[in-house]
C-alpha cells in the first residue's frame, strides 16, 4: 500500500501540515487526497488564536494554500469509519480509502457542572468561539474563566481586553500547574492580580447560575463563594477527539486518544493518527510541535519510509498577560536526587528555578517567571554542564534592584549620569510630577534607561500620584483605550463612553478617541458621529489661525515638486489672495482661507494632482530630504526617492501626535534627520535608522536604532516602530517622550521591534499593511460628498456671506491679518523651560 | 433695551449633535449648539483670543455641566451660564434660543 485513495479526517493545523508534507514529497502523485473538515474554514493558526482580538483577521490566521491535487471538503464532518468496506461516511456520502489519516484534534473539556449549557458560556477553541465571545461581551461588565492553565490565562487576557472585570477559577492550588511550580505560580498570580484579574485557586466550580436575563450570571464555587460573571469561558483542559476510532473498534490510549505506535499507525494497518487525537505509544501531546512531528512521520511512512516519532520537547516559553513564563526539561524536579536552585526577587518580581543533577553539575530543567531572558541559553544547556554559576544565570539582566524607595539619599540611581536619590528627591520636591519631568531636570534615565523603573518608584515613594486617567470621563489612559477600542471592535465614541466612561466627553478625550478610531481605519474622519469629536483642524481639514481663518498645506512628498505644480500653487494663492510661506518641512503653506473657500481651493489643488498634506492632523507631516546621490557630489544613496516612498507609505497615518521624518543622502545630514521622530541617513551600504528625535519645545537628537539596513528591512522596521508607537503612546506624547518613558528604553524597543520579544511583529506588520491598503485622500473624499461639503460655510443662515471679521492688511507685499485696535489678540504665554536655581 | 426679536436661523436638523455652527443675527455672530435635547446660543467671539471661532469648539461636559472649549487655546466655558471655568472674570455672552416648528430661533441679548 504505497498509493491510491487517501482520506484525511480533519483540517486543523496538524492535518494541514500533514497534507502539505505528503504532497511535497509525493512527486509521482501516488496518493489522491480528500480532506474532510468539520469547520467551514480551512486550516488556521490556532496557536495565535488570541490575536483575533488584536484585530488580526481570520484571513491573516489562514494556513491553507490551495492545492489542485487535494479535494478539500469543508463543513463535512466524518460520521463513521467502516473498516471492513474501507469507507468514511459523511452526511453527504461515502469516501472510500486505501489509507486513512485521523487528524481530528481535540475538543475543549467541559466539566459536568450544572449550567454549562446556559447562553453566555463558551469554550476557547475556534475562531467562531472567539467571535461569539466578543459579541456576547458587548455591553457586559464581568467575566470569568474556569481553568487557570495556559489557555485559561489567554482567555482571561482576552476578557480583560474586552473590558470585562475578569476572574479566573482554578482547581489546582496555583496558576499554570502543568508548567510552573508553586513558587513560580505564586509570582505569576501576583502579576495576574496586578492586572486586575481576580484569582480563585484550589477551588472547584460547582455550578453556573443564570442572571435575570436568562444568560449566565454567576459561578458558584465549592467553598460556597459566588463569583459574578456575565460571560464564562470554560478552559479546563482538552480531550482527544477519538470518538470515530472508538466507534470503529480501534484501540485507544490509557487516557483516551487513538492508540498508535511510534510510526503513528493504529492497530489497523490502513489507519494512522496525527496530532492531538493521537496517543503515540499511549501518550497524547497537546502542543503543536509534537503534532507536526507526527505529521512528518505519517507522510514519510505513506511513501514507503520508516520514520518514527522522535519524542516530544515540552519546553515552552510564552508571554501571558504580559508576563514571561518559561518551563523546560524536568521543571518539577521529579528526577531522583535532584537539587533545586531557586531565586525569588519580589522587587523585580522575577522567579527562577533550576533543577540540577544530584552532584549539581548537570542542568535537568527549570522554570522562569517574569524574566525569561535566560531561557534560550538554559534550554540549550539541558542535559549538559551548567554554562555559568546558577546565580549568575538567574540574576535578571540589568536588574533594577530592590525598591528604590529604600535607597539612602547618597545612593546613585542613574549611574550613567551620576544622579543620586537626593538629586531626584529634590527635583520631585521642586515640582517634577512624572518620569519625563524628572529626566528633563536631572538627566537621570536619559542614557541607558535602566533606572526608569526606579524613577517611578521614587515618585511613588514621594506620594506623587501617577494617574493614568485621560480626563474626568475615562479612568484609563490612551493605551488602554486603544486596546479596548481595538479588541472590542468599538466604532463610536458614544458606545465607548457608555460602556467604559462617564459624562459627555470633552476636548481632551474626544480628539483622542477620534484619533484612535482613525488609526484603526474606521472610515473618513468626518463621517457620522466622528465629525463631532474632531478638533477644528481635523474638522475643516485645515489649520486654524489666530484670526479665525485657516491655512492649507498640500502634500509635496520629499519636498520634490514639478514646475507645473509649483505654478498651480502660485495661481491658487494669487486667486484666493492667500499669504504664502515655505515651511520647515519643505512644503508651501497658504494662509488666510475662510472655511467656505477651503473646498474651492482644494478643488483646484486636487484637479492638479495634489492631496491633503495632513498639516492639520496628528499624523505624518512630511518626510524631508536632501537632494541625494542624484545630484549631490557627496550623496551615497537616493534620499529623495526614499523620502517620497516613505511619505506616500505613511501619509494619512493618525498617531498620538504629529510625526516628522527626514532622509539624508550622506553623513553630512543636510536633511536634519536626527531631529525627527524617525530619521534615515544613508551609508555606503544601506541606511541607518534614528528614532525619537524632536525639534521644537524640547529639542532632542534621535538615537541610532539600527545600521546598514536594506530599504526593505528599513521600511519594515519603521512600520513596526510607528504602529507600536500608535498603540502604546500616551495622548500628545511625541516619540521622544514615549521612548524616554519606556521601561528599558531603546534596548527594550529594539528587542520588541527587531527580536520580536513580545511576539507582536506579525500584528504590527499586518496593521501597517492595512493602513497602506486603506489610504485614500481625505480632501478628495470630501469634494466628492455633498454631505461632507455642507459643513464648509461661515454662517448656517447666510452661506454666501464671508466672515466679515476676517480682514487683511498688506505686509511685505502679502496679505496678513489686521491687528485689532482693541488689542484683543494677545500673545499667549507658553511655559518655556525654566532654569532651575 | 434688553432683548430683541426672535430670528429664525435654520432647520433643527441642520445642527449636528455636539457640533456647533455659526449664524449671523442682526450683524452679530452667534454660535449655536445642540447637545442631546438642549439648544445653546453664545457669542461666536472668543473672549480670550478675540477671533470669531467659538462655534468650532468641542462640546462636552465637566462635572455634569455642559461645556464648550475654545478651539484657539482650549479655555472651557459652561454653556448654561457662559462662565469660563478656567479663567476668572471671563465669560461668553449668552443668547436665547428655541426650536419652533422644526426651526431654530435666536434672540440676541444685550450685555448682562
Amino acid at each position: 500500500m504505497s498509493g491510491g485513495r487517501l482520506v484525511v479526517v480533519g483540517n486543523g493545523m496538524v492535518g494541514q501540515r500533514f497534507v502539505e508534507a505528503l504532497r511535497a514529497r509525493d512527486q509521482e502523485r501516488r496518493w489522491r487526497v480528500t480532506v474532510l473538515g468539520e469547520e467551514r474554514r480551512p486550516a488556521y493558526d490556532r496557536v495565535r488564536l488570541s490575536a483575533f482580538f488584536d484585530g488580526v483577521s481570520a484571513e491573516d490566521l489562514n494556513l491553507h494554500s490551495p492545492d489542485d491535487g487535494v479535494e478539500l471538503r469543508l463543513g463535512e464532518p466524518a460520521l463513521a469509519v467502516d473498516r471492513a468496506r474501507r469507507i468514511v461516511r459523511t452526511a453527504s456520502g461515502e469516501h472510500p480509502y486505501d489509507a486513512l489519516v485521523l487528524a481530528t484534534g481535540s475538543s475543549a473539556f467541559v466539566p459536568p457542572i450544572d449550567g454549562t449549557d446556559l447562553p453566555g458560556v463558551f469554550v476557547y477553541r475556534t475562531l467562531d468561539d472567539l467571535a461569539a465571545i466578543r459579541a456576547h461581551a458587548a455591553g457586559r461588565r464581568t467575566g470569568a474563566v474556569i481553568g487557570g492553565g495556559l489557555l485559561g490565562l489567554e482567555a482571561a487576557n482576552a476578557l480583560r481586553l474586552l473590558g470585562l472585570a475578569t476572574s479566573v477559577v482554578e482547581f489546582a492550588p496555583r496558576l499554570m500547574p502543568v508548567q510552573v511550580d508553586e513558587a513560580g505560580g505564586a509570582m505569576l498570580r501576583r502579576y495576574v492580580e496586578e492586572l486586575g484579574v481576580t484569582t480563585y485557586l484550589g477551588v472547584a466550580t460547582s455550578a453556573l447560575r443564570p442572571g435575570p436575563d436568562g444568560t449566565v450570571g454567576a459561578l458558584e464555587l465549592a467553598d460556597g463563594r459566588t463569583v459574578g460573571a456575565d460571560l464564562v469561558v470554560v478552559a479546563a483542559g482538552i480531550r482527544p477527539r477519538d470518538e470515530l476510532a472508538r466507534a470503529a473498534g480501534l484501540p485507544l490510549g490509557p487516557r483516551g486518544g487513538v492508540l498508535v505506535d511510534a510510526g503513528c499507525r493504529t492497530a489497523d494497518e490502513r489507519i494512522w493518527a496525527v496530532g492531538e487525537c493521537a496517543a503515540v505509544e499511549g501518550t497524547c501531546h497537546g502542543l503543536v510541535a509534537p503534532g507536526y512531528a507526527t505529521a512528518e512521520v505519517v507522510a514519510d511512512r505513506l511513501l514507503g519510509g520508516a520514520a518514527t516519532f522522535p519524542g516530544a520537547d515540552t519546553a515552552t516559553k510564552l508571554k501571558l498577560l504580559g508576563v514571561d513564563v518559561a518551563s523546560f526539561g524536568d521543571a518539577h524536579g521529579v528526577s531522583p536526587g535532584c537539587l533545586d536552585v531557586t531565586f525569588t526577587d519580589p522587587a523585580t518580581r522575577a522567579y527562577a528555578k533550576l533543577v540540577l543533577s544530584d552532584d549539581a553539575t548537570t542542568l535537568l530543567g527549570g522554570v522562569l517567571v517574569g524574566d525569561a531572558s535566560a531561557y534560550p541559553t538554559l534550554r540549550a544547556s539541558v542535559g549538559g554542564p551548567l554554562p555559568a554559576p546558577p546565580l549568575a544565570l538567574l540574576a535578571p539582566a540589568g536588574g533594577a534592584g530592590a525598591g528604590a524607595g529604600a535607597l539612602p539619599a547618597a545612593a546613585q540611581v542613574c549611574s550613567c549620569n551620576a544622579v543620586t536619590r537626593a538629586d531626584l528627591d529634590a527635583a520631585i520636591a521642586g515640582g517634577a510630577t512624572d518620569v519625563p519631568a524628572l529626566k528633563a531636570c536631572t538627566r537621570a534615565g536619559t542614557s541607558c534607561g535602566s533606572c526608569v523603573p526606579m524613577l517611578k518608584q521614587l515618585l511613588d515613594a514621594a506620594g506623587v500620584a501617577q494617574s493614568r486617567a485621560l480626563c474626568e470621563h475615562f479612568d484609563t489612559g490612551r493605551q488602554e483605550l486603544f486596546d479596548i477600542v481595538r479588541v472590542r471592535g468599538i466604532r463610536t465614541f458614544s458606545q465607548l463612553i457608555a460602556e467604559h466612561g462617564r459624562g459627555r466627553g470633552c476636548d481632551i478625550c474626544k480628539p483622542v478617541v477620534a484619533s484612535i478610531l482613525a488609526s484603526l481605519g474606521t472610515g473618513h474622519v468626518l463621517d457620522g458621529e466622528q465629525a463631532s469629536l474632531q478638533d477644528t483642524n481635523d474638522h475643516f481639514l485645515a489649520n486654524l489661525q489666530r484670526d479665525g481663518s485657516y491655512s492649507v498645506v498640500p502634500r509635496i512628498p520629499g519636498g520634490e515638486i514639478t514646475p507645473e505644480k509649483l505654478i498651480v500653487i502660485g495661481e491658487v494663492a494669487r486667486d484666493f489672495r492667500l499669504y504664502t510661506k515655505i515651511t520647515g518641512g519643505q512644503r508651501i503653506d497658504l494662509f488666510g482661507a475662510r472655511v467656505e473657500q477651503l473646498p474651492q481651493i482644494w478643488r483646484r489643488l486636487v484637479d492638479a494632482g495634489f492631496e491633503s498634506g495632513h498639516a492639520y492632523g496628528k499624523a505624518l507631516r512630511t518626510v524631508k530630504s536632501c537632494v541625494g546621490a542624484t545630484w549631490c557630489r557627496y550623496g551615497v544613496q537616493d534620499s529623495v526617492g526614499l523620502a517620497v516612498a516613505l511619505e506616500l507609505r505613511y501619509r494619512g497615518l493618525r498617531a498620538p501626535h504629529k510625526l516628522k521624518s527626514a532622509v539624508s543622502g550622506c553623513a553630512r545630514e543636510c536633511a536634519e534627520a536626527r531631529s525627527k521622530d524617525f530619521g534615515v541617513i544613508a551609508t555606503e551600504t544601506g541606511w541607518n535608522l534614528y528614532v525619537g528625535g524632536n525639534g521644537g519645545f524640547r529639542p532632542r537628537h534621535a538615537d541610532l536604532f539600527a545600521t546598514d539596513l536594506s530599504t526593505e528591512a528599513l521600511i519594515q522596521l519603521i512600520d513596526r516602530f510607528l504602529i507600536y508607537y500608535i498603540r502604546t503612546a500616551d495622548r500628545l506624547q511625541r516619540t521622544a517622550a514615549w521612548i524616554e518613558a519606556m521601561d528599558g528604553g531603546l534596548d527594550h524597543l529594539r528587542s520588541v521591534l527587531v527580536d520580536d520579544s513580545l511576539g507582536l511583529c506579525a500584528d504590527l506588520d499586518a496593521a501597517m499593511a492595512r493602513h497602506v491598503a486603506g489610504y485614500s485622500d481625505e480632501w478628495r473624499d470630501v469634494l466628492e460628498d455633498p454631505e461632507r461639503l455642507r459643513r464648509f460655510t461661515s454662517f448656517v443662515n447666510a452661506p454666501d456671506v464671508p466672515d466679515p471679521s476676517i480682514t487683511f492688511a498688506v505686509e511685505r507685499g502679502q496679505p496678513v491679518p489686521t491687528r485689532g485696535a482693541d488689542g484683543r489678540r494677545q500673545p499667549v504665554a507658553l511655559g518655556l523651560p525654566g532654569v532651575r536655581r | 433695551m434688553r432683548t430683541l426679536d426672535w430670528t429664525a436661523v435654520c432647520p433643527l436638523d441642520r445642527l449636528d449633535p455636539d457640533r456647533g455652527v455659526a449664524a449671523l443675527v442682526d450683524g452679530v455672530q452667534v454660535a449655536l449648539f445642540r447637545t442631546g435635547d438642549e439648544l445653546y446660543a453664545v457669542d461666536n467671539l472668543d473672549p480670550v483670543g478675540g477671533a470669531q471661532v467659538m462655534s468650532r469648539g468641542i462640546v462636552g461636559s465637566r462635572g455634569g455641566l455642559p461645556t464648550l472649549a475654545s478651539p484657539l487655546h482650549k479655555q472651557v466655558y459652561d454653556l448654561t451660564t457662559g462662565r469660563c471655568l478656567d479663567l476668572p472674570d471671563v465669560a461668553l455672552r449668552r443668547h436665547d434660543v428655541r426650536c419652533r416648528d422644526g426651526l431654530v430661533e435666536v434672540r440676541l441679548r444685550q450685555e448682562e
